[in-house]
């Protein structure tokens, strides 16, 4: 098992250094774009760009440009957007991480549970007309595009219905920090919470019920059943666990990605000052170090925890295991 | 001292509506197995043998499944118990093994707490001692090594071994009925020995009634001390072994003995066969379902034949041919070689 | 009196009526007997005719072009003929608001944007990039998608290992931030790209297409390429190497038909995704660029006007929901039809 991890440990590391390499060359070597006046912004005066060269090595050879680059990023974390008044871009990232984490949390917290019974409610009443009911459910809220969603809940919470004690007790759009305020931060969460899961919620749902009905078929549930042992022992320790691998290492993933900054359109939406919402504020104002800082930071967390989902898929199951 | 008669299916029907008409997988069985009786049902894919066993379980849980008759085990008709009842028997009054140990337990449990699951459903027992159990169970079965393998994952054992963690599993509570559903099919004929060897042990030990399932006269012909031969879910021959053996009456059993390949007769050139396939169960003919693969069929085999006893109380068949004309038949059936070498 | 002395023989008289069908066919009438599954097919090519139309619509019922600011137009409403722009309620009377809806066909039927444009009409020219760009880049994903499968998995060893490996690292980049990186790196030059002698105008809808197209690929990469393999080791492809038939005649004679049915449960599912995607790039100014619009656009552009004139942001929203609905059951009817375990398990 031990050399398993390390090996797939190693195998993370130069995964992630492929993608510093691949972002460093979509951001500075695209084909026609002067990767110096592109990160100094809006209307560049020849000072900033020449600092900016100088800054970055922009002139020098490749490997040293990259070196550079990434010594900016992850050592000495001294990357500064131009066209944000010279902030930092790391200490930007790790200061809306909070944000992005109550977010993805919240909403994980609430899509998992929902998604289990949706996906369990389905399978069992499988045959009545509750199933296909529950499953065209799903499959609206797979469909519906979450940043719509978003603003729907936003035009009937914040717009007219505001008044009503339906929900009076919305904050206008915006986070507050946990430490800041507890109430003030669920209040603020809540919606927020609810859009993002609903997307999720269909499709684990819909994946948990496939997993189900067709693990229903499986030989070892036909000997639990001869067995003697109750449906509801079945269901749940047979086929549900043997159901659930699946849908963990799908979750790890979708987990995964949102955290690195997927929940944007959500954060966006809301106005949650997370890091999704750091780099679609970078996309507007065509902030290149902070949108490459988001990337690399981002698609490195993915690949953490994809490794990790590798890890505890094995623990799950343990056929996967070296023996 | 008669044994006491431990069950008996009656006219037990079983159909499933799909969406290319009815399916009749079993068509009027009956049955009876006493206590300490070994029962073989021998028959090709598709003869209900399967459906009919499941069924007495009632392990199929499928809703387009129409179920007709009485399955009495120990003075109670079992289709017509609650789920709740029928759960308590299910693993301790009566217990089924499966055709392939790869797939019937499950991956992601050591095979101790799966022992130890199917104990604890049934009787009040803490779970060091359901583990304890297991242990025993698994030396009992044959399994080295038994304290440690009780820890270990069914993928790690081989295909035989299997088979007998799968023994032990449902030997646990001492049932009163083992059925075993082809369970040497999946396995090399070297361990299939074993594993027959292995029931036949438990089954003296233990005084357990068996029913074997199987497709194979071989299988039967050591362990079953009665055999019922199925064809297209029907019962075609039943009797004691040696009846079937040695006198069979049925034309679709002297197919299945004359493709044995026997070591106390001349080696024949070729193995016979029942040309032919089974009928679909969506069209069953009106009359023998066996008639059109047979070669002595007649103009009365358009009515079907009723399993009757004629040759002697206890052996019955379903076939119209005259017993006298059977004798004639069945020589040249069964050993073919000899036409050959006379030709 | 006839022995039983035969050869094994299949009497192929005694097969039951239903085997020796084309498997394509019983998957056709199986999904055609599906009608929820129909019913969203009908849906779908509904909503498709209807975008195809949308220049009739424009030019012929609603006599606007909606690409145009009307700022000081004027449309009839009721009988009476009043300003698209409406002067701004409250107090002073501030600001201007773009009138509703008014449900007429031929006039502002959703009401008009902050730019004065008949949101109908512009919904159905939305829907035109919409639907161009999510069927398109599913198409173009689908087909690279496969091309790379059907070499990695044939030709297996390092070919396999090394293109298994490039589709993973794409696969590693969180599908949006690889989406974002490239638009906002291409839009940086707004006067296109050269790559050789082809010129690429940056507006085009084929920068959102081909970057849609390019970062699933390994969604669709992964389930084909299990597929080939499983075929690839199959008894009847080895039956042909041994006939002598070429690499060529293998990939696409015998493994490729195996394959297809893959790749068609896949596809209406890949058009739920892409035009997901295509909406959202859009929602961000990253996707479709102006003077094109798509439905992403334009709720875009109705954000501002979210409390004031809420449809135009539920009418595109709504149009995608239906879409990729449809879309989605319709996939769960393919799934179902070509699947070939049969619904009914009866034991021997």
């Amino acid at each position: 098992m031990l050399t398993f991890i390390v090996r797939r440990l190693l195998w993370t590391v130069l995964v992630m250094f492929v993608i510093t390499v691949v972002v460093f060359l979509i951001f500075f070597k695209t084909p026609g774009v002067d990767p110096a006046r592109a990160i100094a912004g809006r209307s560049p005066n020849p000072q900033t760009l020449a600092e900016i060269r100088a800054q970055l090595g922009l002139n020098r050879p490749f490997p040293i440009e990259y070196g550079i680059m990434m010594k900016k990023l992850f050592i000495t974390r001294d990357l500064v957007s131009y066209s944000n008044q010279g902030v930092r871009v790391v200490q930007e990232i790790f200061a809306a991480t909070p944000a992005t984490l109550s977010l993805v949390f919240g909403a994980a917290v609430l899509w998992v549970v929902l998604a289990i019974a949706v996906g369990i409610a389905a399978a069992q009443l499988k045959g009545t007309i509750f199933d296909p009911l529950l499953m065209v459910v799903a499959l609206i809220g797979v469909s519906a595009p979450v940043f719509w969603v978003g603003q729907l809940a936003n035009m009937i919470s914040q717009g007219g219905l505001h008044g009503t004690f339906l929900f009076s007790w919305v904050p206008p759009l915006g986070y507050t920090p946990f430490t800041q305020s507890p109430a003030l931060w669920f209040k603020g969460l809540v919606l927020p919470w609810i859009t993002l899961s609903l997307l999720y919620i269909g499709f684990y749902g819909r994946v948990l019920r496939a997993n189900l009905i067709e693990t229903q078929n499986e030989d070892f549930i036909r000997t639990a059943r001869a067995k003697g042992l109750t449906e509801r022992r079945v269901l749940m320790r047979h086929n549900l666990r043997t159901s659930m691998i699946t849908f963990v290492s799908l979750f790890g993933l979708d987990f995964g990605a949102l955290v690195a900054g997927g929940a944007l359109l959500t954060e966006v939406v809301f106005g949650i000052h997370g890091v999704g919402f750091l780099t679609y504020q970078a996309l507007t104002n065509l902030d290149l170090p902070t949108i490459m800082a988001t990337t690399v930071y981002g698609a490195f967390f993915i690949v953490l925890v994809n490794a990790l989902v590798d890890i505890g898929y094995a623990w799950l199951d343990p056929r996967v295991r070296p023996t | 001292m008669t044994a006491e008669t431990l069950l008996e299916v009656r006219g037990l029907k079983v159909s499933f509506r799909t969406e290319d008409g009815l399916i009749q997988a079993v068509d009027g069985v009956s049955l009876s197995l006493s206590e300490g009786e070994t029962l073989g049902i021998v028959g090709e894919s598709g003869s209900g043998k399967s459906v009919t066993m499941m069924s007495v379980m009632r392990l199929i849980n499928d809703p387009n499944a129409h179920f007709e008759g009485e399955v009495v085990y120990k003075g109670r008709d079992l289709m017509k118990l609650t789920r709740d009842q029928m759960r308590e028997i299910r693993g301790s009054g009566i217990a089924m093994i499966f055709q392939d140990p790869m797939t019937s337990l499950n991956p992601v449990y050591r095979i101790g707490w799966q022992i130890a699951e199917q104990i604890q459903a049934h009787e009040q027992i803490s779970k060091r001692a359901a583990r304890a159990r297991a242990v025993e169970l698994l030396t009992a079965v044959g399994i080295p090594h038994a304290a440690e393998r009780v820890d270990n994952y069914p993928h790690q054992f081989s295909g035989g071994m299997r088979q007998r963690v799968m023994i032990a599993m449902a030997i646990s509570c001492s049932p009163d009925i083992l059925i075993a559903d082809e369970p040497t099919t999946a396995l090399d004929v070297t361990i299939q020995a074993q594993i027959l060897s292995l029931i036949r042990k438990l089954k003296n030990d233990f005084g357990t009634a068996v029913v074997l399932i199987t497709h194979d006269m071989g299988v039967v012909a050591d362990l079953a001390d009665k055999i019922a031969v199925m064809y297209a879910g029907r019962i075609v021959e039943q009797g004691d072994r040696r009846d079937v053996f040695y006198d069979a009456q049925h034309p679709y059993t002297w197919g299945l003995l004359g493709s044995i390949a026997r070591l106390d007769r001349p080696k024949p050139r070729r193995l016979s066969t029942i040309p032919g396939l089974p009928p679909s169960l969506l069209r069953l003919p009106p009359g023998c379902a066996f008639g059109d693969r047979c070669a002595h069929r007649f103009d009365r085999c358009d009515e079907r034949p009723a399993l009757l006893a004629k040759v002697g109380d206890g052996h019955l068949d379903a076939c119209h041919l005259d017993i006298e004309k059977k004798k004639e038949l069945r020589e040249t059936t069964i050993h073919p070689e000899l036409i050959e070498e006379a030709k | 009196m006839a022995t039983l002395l035969e050869q094994v023989e299949v009497d192929t008289e005694l097969r039951p009526a239903i085997a020796g069908r084309n498997p394509w066919a019983l998957a056709a009438r199986r999904l055609w007997r599906n009608r929820i599954a129909m019913a969203s097919l009908v849906l779908f090519l509904l909503i498709v005719v209807l975008c195809l139309a949308a220049p009739l619509y424009a030019h012929d019922v609603a006599h606007v072009n909606p690409f145009v600011p009307n700022l000081n137009g004027h449309t009839v409403v009721g009988g009476k003929v009043v300003p698209v722009m409406q002067r701004g309620g409250g107090a002073l009377r501030l600001g201007e608001t773009p009138i509703g809806p008014t449900w007429d066909l031929s006039h502002y039927f959703l009401g008009a944007d902050s730019t004065g444009r008949d949101v109908a009409a512009l919904l159905l020219y939305g829907g035109r990039s919409s639907l161009l760009i999510g069927i398109g880049s599913a198409f173009l994903c689908s087909i690279a998608a496969t091309v790379v499968a059907l070499i990695a998995g044939f030709f297996g060893g390092t070919t396999d290992a090394l293109l298994s490996r490039l589709m993973d690292v794409i696969w590693a980049f969180p599908v949006y931030l690889l989406a974002i990186s490239i638009s906002t790196e291409l839009l940086t030059h707004t006067s296109g790209i050269q790559i050789g002698p082809l010129n690429v105008s940056a507006t085009s809808l084929w920068v959102p297409t081909i970057i849609i197209a390019f970062i699933y690929v390994p969604y669709v990469y992964r389930p084909v390429r299990g597929q080939v393999l499983s075929v690839v080791n199959k008894e009847f492809v080895e039956a042909a190497i041994s006939q002598g038939a070429s690499n060529l005649r293998l990939i696409f004679s015998e493994i490729l038909p195996n394959v297809v049915s893959t790749v068609i449960v896949l596809l209406p599912l890949m058009i739920a995704t892409t035009i997901l995607t295509e909406a959202a790039l859009s929602f961000l100014s990253i996707g479709v660029q102006p003077p094109n619009v798509s439905w992403g656009t334009i709720i875009q552009d109705g954000t501002d006007l979210v409390y004031t004139r809420p449809w135009v942001t539920i009418a595109p929203g709504l149009m995608i929901l239906l879409t990729v609905l449809s879309l989605n059951v319709l996939g769960d009817g393919v799934r179902d039809a070509l699947d070939p375990r049969a619904k009914l398990r009866v034991e021997g």
